[in-house]
């Protein structure tokens, strides 16, 4: 417990270095784009393949689990518009991003860290919390909502292609399901899950990375540590957020 | 002039410095030297800031360091540059980018300035055509150059160097040392080195301190340290068959 306490107030104290005044705010706007672009665009491939074999799959097993002649074949496409919308990709998305995005930041602020590459940015006089981290957050805060977006959409076409493919529904029951009853703010539900998950992601996998000691091993164990940290995380925050916003 | 005193650090309970007090003068090369393992780079990084001491004063002219918050450090941290054992240059960015970093933090310079400047302090570490190369691209001996070039891109008045020549072969080692103890001249710098190598101490040594467990045993200078009494650090520089048999000569 003390332990936990421990590790909190550091994560706490990072958060306050990391949201300081920025030294020199071009030189952040440049980093933020930069980031915009190593963490946000370069997700865009793994986001689509996963949402739209999500959305196949959802699809299939609505389908097959809904085979009675008292259910109307147009529930399945509002079951997967539902689906994707509320838990897919939202949750599942992060969950796969804290994977990608999240490793990628503890293992690369983590070998700053042990190659006295962020000791050499201290020296400088620059917050390296803030320099390393601030444009991390806003990058993946600004993108991983149009991540959710575009999870959303590939999701539902995923499901279309493979529904209608297998034969399971039509296209006309597949587009009536999903505009039938549709609530918008269920997508404002999963995009405000969204920006949590992405500072939940961001802020604990360089937390992670920020504070190694020792070498490779390390570092690889950091990058370990924010993939499950961020993980469980998402996982509880998930399900606050569920009863705060759909209660 | 940079001058600790009576500092003390410790690491977990585990007492690392005991009782450090040293002047380090301005202008010149001062060497802290010891084994592995004996508190130099600790000591090192306790002057410049990246360690929090237990006790103990460190002073840069008359501004007392230690004893500064986060934004008074930075202002003297803006003079400072350090080059690290493994050089520490940034990965991501090509050696043009590096040495122009604290130019780009720290300056209002136009691109042009600062890339006049960037490649005036390559040309002075003897670096060239290498502008757009990657570390990872670089030798160990044109690492350090870049980072000596980054360290200096500010016109620092304190340069601090933990193991300049660690890992580089002999010619190369006395090359850097060279260049540290020019630009120390140059620019009229207060410098520390951190070293184990006494082709460095015989070089450069115009002022030394001798560390061992974390106290300190002894300082003088270059032509000093061969006639002094103190044991432990005649087992240092003794610690090679050659140098027991240059003494020996010698006597």
């Amino acid at each position: 417990m003390l332990k936990f306490l421990s590790q909190f107030g550091r994560y706490v104290l990072l958060l306050k270095k990391v949201f300081s005044r920025p030294e020199k705010s071009v030189i952040y706007y440049k980093q933020v784009m930069h980031e915009l672009v190593y963490l946000g665009l370069n997700s865009v491939g793994i986001i689509t393949i996963i949402s739209f074999f999500m959305g196949a799959v959802i699809t299939l097993q609505t389908a097959y689990n809904t085979e009675n002649p008292i259910y109307p074949k147009y529930l399945i496409g509002l079951g997967c518009r539902d689906s994707i919308i509320l838990e897919f990709s939202s949750t599942v998305a992060a969950l796969i991003l804290a994977g990608k995005v999240g490793s990628n930041i503890a293992s690369e602020i983590g070998t700053m860290r042990v190659t006295e590459q962020i000791d050499a940015l201290e020296i400088m006089g620059v917050n390296s919390a803030s320099y390393l981290i601030l444009p991390k957050i806003i990058a993946t805060l600004v993108f991983n909502p149009f991540l959710t977006l575009i999870s959303i959409c590939v999701g539902v076409l995923g499901g279309y292609v493979v529904g209608t493919a297998s034969g399971v529904i039509t296209t006309q029951d597949y587009i009536y399901g999903i505009q039938y009853a549709f609530i918008p703010y269920y997508v404002t539900y999963s995009l405000i899950k969204t920006l949590f998950f992405a500072f939940i992601i961001t802020s604990v996998s360089a937390f992670q990375g920020y504070y190694v000691e020792g070498g490779s091993l390390e570092v690889g164990r950091a990058s370990t540590k924010a993939v499950v940290f961020s993980s469980v995380l998402i996982l509880l925050f998930n399900v606050i957020l569920t009863q705060l916003l759909l209660s | 002039m940079i001058e600790v005193k009576n500092l003390n650090k410790s690491f977990n309970g585990h007492s690392v410095l005991h009782d450090i007090s040293v002047n380090f003068e301005a202008g010149k090369t001062n060497l802290i030297i010891g084994r592995s393992g004996s508190g130099k780079t600790v000591l090192l990084k306790s002057i410049v800031g990246l360690h929090e001491i237990d006790s103990g004063e460190i002073w840069y002219d008359d501004i007392l360091f230690n004893k500064l918050d986060f934004t008074g450090k930075k202002e003297i941290r803006k003079n400072i540059g350090m080059l690290f054992q493994g050089s520490a240059l940034f990965d991501s960015l090509t050696v043009e980018r590096n040495v122009r970093f604290p130019l780009d933090m720290f300056t209002g310079q136009s691109m042009d300035e600062k890339l006049e400047r960037v490649n005036f302090c390559l040309k002075r570490v003897d670096i060239n055509k290498a502008n757009k190369l990657f570390p990872a691209e670089l030798s160990g001996g044109m690492k350090k150059r870049v980072a000596i070039a980054r360290a200096i891109a500010l016109n620092p008045k304190y340069l601090f160097c933990d193991e300049p020549n660690s890992g580089l072969d002999p010619m190369t080692a006395i090359l850097i040392d060279k260049l540290i103890k020019e630009l120390t001249e140059e620019y009229s710098m207060t410098t520390i080195v951190n070293t184990h190598d006494m082709n460095s101490v015989m070089e450069n040594g115009e002022k030394v301190v001798f560390i061992s467990n974390g106290h300190k045993h002894w300082e003088g200078n270059k032509n000093e340290i061969l006639e002094s009494d103190c044991g432990p650090l005649n087992d240092f520089i003794f610690a090679n068959s050659l140098a027991k048999q240059l003494k020996e000569g010698k006597k």
